[in-house]
């Protein structure tokens, strides 16, 4: 490869003091040559093959297994998808529907809300937009667990829970609503939640790249005939920073399936109330650390990972860009 | 055609991307955003008015939102408190700021090695690395819980403190975002050291890290924030009391399953829950700027 033959080049040219000291084999050379590249890889590369590597290749081996984690494994072949997809009625009814609403309102709708807020902070003045992206940045520093006393007593199911005490007080409703326990508030709550936080890195990375288009494209824009500032978004902002956009929707796909504890979190149950907030992520803790049915969890896993690489196979067919 | 150039110019300085002051176009902006930062902000007052209440606000009917008589009573209360089995609550604090600090130190030190190598040096696998890496950006670590738990035990890492630190080491966004940081110093500055005889250990230390302050700044962040909120770590792989974090205390006193803690300790899971978000909100502000400079190369090619 061309990248070789001038890194051999190179070292030849930074003298014969290094090159020819003593005599070498070819793993001498290779060592000479790339070792040091690999030294300076070596302990991210170690922690990422134990931390993300094997766990994704051990849970698609054990997709293909019984495991109770008292007996060792036992190969069970495509047993587990099949239940998965022909007899888990819970998966089918609930955890599936369950997660594609809360998958396509909060990814998309999170997506498309962080893109706009950006778009609209990039036109005003520096010092506005750094505090006001501050503001609407902040909710995503917050985690579930520092936030669940504030839902908590917001969403609180009697009369003195915050929503309620309003509600009640203005006449909208006669009794406190069991908010997080109903199967019919479970839902639109952790979908409201997640949105809150979801101005994260990925707002950061299109915020800076709609800095980064270069004006005078949008003056050739005009003179090219175009008038409004929709049509500036579809043919100049988004083509000029599709990169951005890709690592936006990577991001924004990415937080959707990992916000999934949400519903345990607020309802306090696994599984949550009538199944109304269980997700996938929930349905793999449940078999998984509450029935020890690891094998079966581990199919799960490798289905939610699927849905995830599909999702960004999805964005990239949207932004990816052919270099 | 004078005029028209003139008023050209004049809507670029102070409408469109990026103006340099204000003007009145920006108005509907500001209407727009206004009401929505309010709504985004409610929470994040809350939290911090909630944390002040005495007791009698805490559980006023009609509950109200804003502190009145502010107190620090929730905060003393906090820290009198014992934990479930007389671990003090200064212990679990003790652990979260030691358990932050080395983390982000070693984070850094891990992952820029690494974008230095997969930036700046030439081998044969350093495509199929990145894109590996790449790939990985799309990794949800919640979906492998399981396997990581086997892991974790067959390595015999359960219940000790490395485990807090070793599984955030390898962030493939933070690694993602410093080698697209890195790939912007020209490999004339490199070479030029090279020249001079600098080792790659000089050139790493004494080149590229000076030069990527801001990408290092957006890691310590990215690994702050998965690290100092982390409460499942020590609720899955820690059995110890006094090797568990705050932020798994936290969740502890607001947990709904233990019955009685939600309504009693509200004050001080509110005190509590402020001293978990603080940190966050102080070290973002403090380097955004940085933050914002490293997120216009976070461009990812599909």
């Amino acid at each position: 490869m061309t990248a070789d033959t001038t890194a051999e080049a190179k070292s030849m040219a930074i003298g014969p003091t290094s090159m020819a000291a003593k005599p070498k084999g070819r793993l001498g050379k290779w060592a000479e040559r790339e070792g040091s590249a690999y030294a300076f890889l070596s302990m991210y590369a170690l922690m990422f093959i134990i931390f993300i590597i094997v766990p994704v290749l051990v849970a698609f081996l054990l997709s293909f297994t019984a495991f109770d984690t008292i007996q060792p494994p036992t190969y069970n072949g495509l047993r587990n998808y099949v239940v998965l997809l022909t007899q888990d009625d819970i998966f089918m009814k609930y955890v599936l529907p369950n997660t594609i609403e809360f998958a396509v309102i909060v990814g998309p709708g999170g997506y498309v809300m962080a893109f706009m807020l950006a778009w609209i902070l990039a036109q005003l003045p520096k010092i506005p937009r750094t505090i006001l992206a501050l503001i609407l940045y902040s909710p995503s520093m917050t985690t579930a667990v520092a936030m669940s006393v504030v839902w908590l007593t917001l969403f609180s199911g009697d009369q003195n829970g915050y929503l309620n005490s309003f509600l009640l007080g203005n006449g909208v409703i006669q009794e406190p609503i069991q908010w997080l326990q109903s199967p019919q508030y479970l839902m639109p709550i952790m979908i409201i939640v997640t949105l809150w936080s979801s101005m994260g890195v990925g707002f950061l990375a299109m915020l800076a790249g709609i800095l980064e288009v270069n004006p005078e494209l949008y003056e050739a824009g005009s003179l090219d005939g175009i008038s409004n500032r929709f049509q500036e978004i579809v043919h100049i902002t988004i083509p000029s920073m599709k990169p951005q956009m890709m690592f936006g929707a990577v991001m924004a796909i990415v937080a959707t399936f990992q916000a999934g504890a949400i519903g345990v979190t607020l309802s306090g149950a696994n599984p949550t109330p009538q199944y109304a907030g269980q997700l996938i992520v929930n349905h793999i803790e449940d078999y998984g650390f509450l029935r020890y049915e690891m094998g079966y969890a581990a199919a799960v896993s490798v289905v939610l990972l699927l849905m995830v690489l599909l999702f960004s196979r999805f964005a990239n067919r949207l932004f990816g860009s052919t270099e | 055609m004078k005029r028209w150039k003139k008023k050209r110019s004049f809507k670029i300085q102070n409408s469109g991307m990026n103006p340099k002051g204000f003007h009145p176009s920006q108005i509907k902006f500001y209407v727009i955003l206004l009401p929505l930062v309010i709504v985004m902000l409610l929470p994040i007052v809350f939290i911090i008015s909630h944390a002040f209440k005495p007791p009698d606000e805490l559980f006023a009917y009609p509950p109200q939102f804003f502190v009145t008589n502010p107190t620090l009573k929730n905060f003393s209360d906090l820290f009198t408190k014992m934990g479930s089995s007389g671990v003090p609550i200064s212990r679990y604090l003790f652990n979260s700021v030691l358990i932050t600090i080395v983390t982000i130190a070693a984070s850094i030190v891990v992952s820029t090695t690494a974008a230095y190598a997969l930036s700046k040096k030439r081998f044969k696998l350093k495509q199929v690395l990145f894109a590996i890496n790449t790939v990985a950006l799309m990794f949800v670590p919640i979906a492998v819980t399981i396997p990581r738990f086997l892991i974790i035990d067959r390595l015999h890492l359960m219940d000790t403190f490395a485990v807090h630190i070793l599984p955030w080491l390898a962030i493939p966004v933070g690694l993602f975002l410093l080698k697209q940081f890195i790939d912007v110093i020209p490999d004339e500055v490199i070479e030029a050291a090279q020249i001079d005889g600098a080792s790659d250990v000089v050139i790493y230390r004494s080149i590229i890290l000076p030069m990527i302050k801001p990408a290092i700044a957006t890691i310590a962040i990215l690994t702050f924030q998965a690290t100092w909120n982390n409460a499942d770590i020590s609720t899955m792989y820690i059995n110890t009391e006094s090797l568990k974090t705050f932020a798994f205390y936290l969740g502890t006193l607001t947990s709904t399953t233990t019955g009685a803690n939600a309504v009693a300790g509200q004050g001080i899971a509110a005190a509590a829950s402020l001293i978990m978000f603080l940190p966050n909100l102080i070290i973002f502000v403090l380097l955004q700027s940085q933050v914002m400079s490293t997120m216009s190369h976070s461009g990812l090619k599909g």
